[in-house]
């Protein structure tokens, strides 16, 4: 489904990423770990076409992602989150929802301006689609919110719900864990295991072990820019605890 | 009625500036939603005022028609020079724009043969009515408010808030504000509405303190700033907050 053959990342003199090769290569939930600053979070930015590989080719679905502009690559079904949240806080849920719900477009220009019924049929149906999907989240109470009041953990849920809008084969979640309790981080685990039993791809990277390791069918860890193990959570559990960064 | 009709022989040309700064406000609050922060709309409007004037005094086009030029050909230089300069973002393009705008300065004032260089164009009949300005502020703000209310204006507050998320929802950024710049020449931040305040009150605030003589531009300027500090997103943030917690009190 994805592959990455020998990408390598340098900004100026810095090699931030050196000859990674890794694959997912079907349904499944995939696992990126390794410390801080091993490139992890580049490695999205990479596949979602926020940068481009200095060297090296990305593939999707068969087809070469590199130098594709981030919203066509979405439109070809990766979607992700971010590690420092990135909703938008002065709209509500159900726009954050409906902004990812539009780049299909049912409707055009004009009938903005001069409303017919079937503008406003898709107007309430793309409402309703929003709320659906804000509902998988667990945040359908809170639709009408601005997005800015909710809690750290929600608008990680919100994030989700803003990815699956856009309708993606794989789903990039970038520490969905971070800053959650254990409630809150069970109910997550549970709604990832939910989405991936519904067809979807995942590729986590999470620093939480507990949570990498329940979750994942397969685990790539970076350190230093560089693959350093690939394995089942047993596999790399069982190598060096070094490259596992800290237990929590 | 008399005393009507004195008052708007003194005040019509204030009413008419009123409406054109309203409309220039409106156009640079499209362009701020975006989150673009351009300075060529002044220029835009000047292209669009010349030739409209240019095309009644020297081609002698019906009013209708030389209005609709007016509006036509900045939309069209717009086009062209957004790709390219749309590529800029913050502060570059403010200076890009600002470039722009020195360009067509310089180009109206030495094509004197055409433009009458700096003695401007003289002898341009008033064609333009109150009704007129009128009617376009309240089209502009007709399609400024549907826009805002449809999926256009929802992705231009995403692309606001946050230009890489939105590019990661799916949304063409750069073709959104390419399209933003050519509709941001036909026509404060958050709202239509409050552009329009924005412009009105430029316009008045100078009328309004003319008893001041010489502190005239002083107080202006400490009335500009006294906004800037504490309400930086504009008079209409003041309002706003009352207005939702009324729709959601009403909701409830």
């Amino acid at each position: 489904m994805l592959r990455l053959s020998s990408v390598s990342k340098n900004f100026g003199g810095l090699q931030v990423l050196q000859d990674v090769s890794m694959t997912i290569p079907g349904r499944g939930i995939f696992g990126l770990i390794g410390p801080n600053g091993a490139g992890k979070t580049t490695v999205f930015n990479l596949i979602t076409g926020l940068l481009a590989p200095s060297a090296g080719v990305i593939e999707f679905c068969g087809e070469p992602l590199n130098g594709m502009a981030p919203h066509r690559v979405t439109r070809r079904g990766i979607a992700r989150t971010f590690q420092n949240i990135r909703v938008f806080k002065e709209m509500t849920l159900i726009e954050n929802v409906a902004v990812a719900l539009g780049s299909r477009r049912q409707y055009g220009a004009l009938s903005i301006l001069l409303p017919t019924a079937r503008y406003r049929e898709a107007e309430r149906l793309e409402v309703e689609m929003a709320r659906d999907l804000l509902a998988k989240v667990g945040l359908a109470e809170r639709a009408d919110r601005l997005a800015g009041a909710l809690s750290y953990g929600e608008q990680r849920r919100l994030e989700i719900a803003r990815a699956l809008a856009t309708e993606p084969k794989l789903l990039l979640l970038d520490e969905p864990a971070a800053g959650m309790n254990s409630g809150e981080k069970q109910q997550i685990m549970d709604e990832i295991v939910k989405l991936n039993e519904n067809g979807l791809s995942i590729l986590i990277i999470e620093h939480d072990m507990r949570f990498i390791m329940g979750l994942c069918r397969e685990i790539t860890v970076l350190n230093f820019g560089s693959v350093v193990a690939r394995g089942t959570p047993d596999e790399i559990r069982a190598r060096a605890e070094a490259y596992l960064g800290r237990e929590e | 009625m008399e005393s009507l009709e004195n008052l708007w022989a003194t005040y019509s040309t204030l009413a008419l500036s009123l409406g054109t700064n309203v409309l220039l406000a409106l156009s640079i609050y499209l362009t701020l939603a975006c989150g673009l922060l351009t300075v060529a709309n002044a220029a835009f409007m000047g292209l669009g005022a010349y030739t409209a004037g240019l095309l009644t005094v020297q081609a002698g086009m019906p009013f209708p028609l030389a209005l609709f030029c007016g509006a036509l050909l900045p939309a069209l230089v717009a086009l062209l020079i957004g790709p390219p300069t749309l590529r800029l973002s913050g502060v570059y393009l403010a200076m890009a724009t600002l470039a722009f705008g020195e360009v067509v300065r310089i180009l109206i004032l030495n094509a004197e043969g055409l433009t009458g260089g700096a003695l401007g164009l003289n002898a341009i009949p008033q064609l333009t009515r109150w009704f007129d300005v009128a009617l376009a502020v309240g089209l502009a703000l007709y399609v400024l408010l549907r826009l805002a209310r449809s999926r256009i204006g929802r992705a231009m507050t995403a692309i606001c808030q946050d230009e890489t998320a939105t590019e990661l929802m799916g949304i063409d950024v750069r073709a959104w504000a390419v399209e933003i710049l050519a509709m941001g020449v036909l026509g404060g931040t958050g709202s239509p509405w409050g552009a329009v305040i924005g412009g009105v009150l430029i316009t008045l605030l100078p009328e309004l303190l003319r008893g001041l003589g010489h502190y005239r531009p002083l107080i202006n300027g400490v009335v500009l700033i006294v906004i800037i500090l504490y309400s930086p997103r504009g008079i209409w943030d003041l309002i706003r907050p009352i207005r939702r917690s009324t729709q959601i009190s009403a909701a409830n």
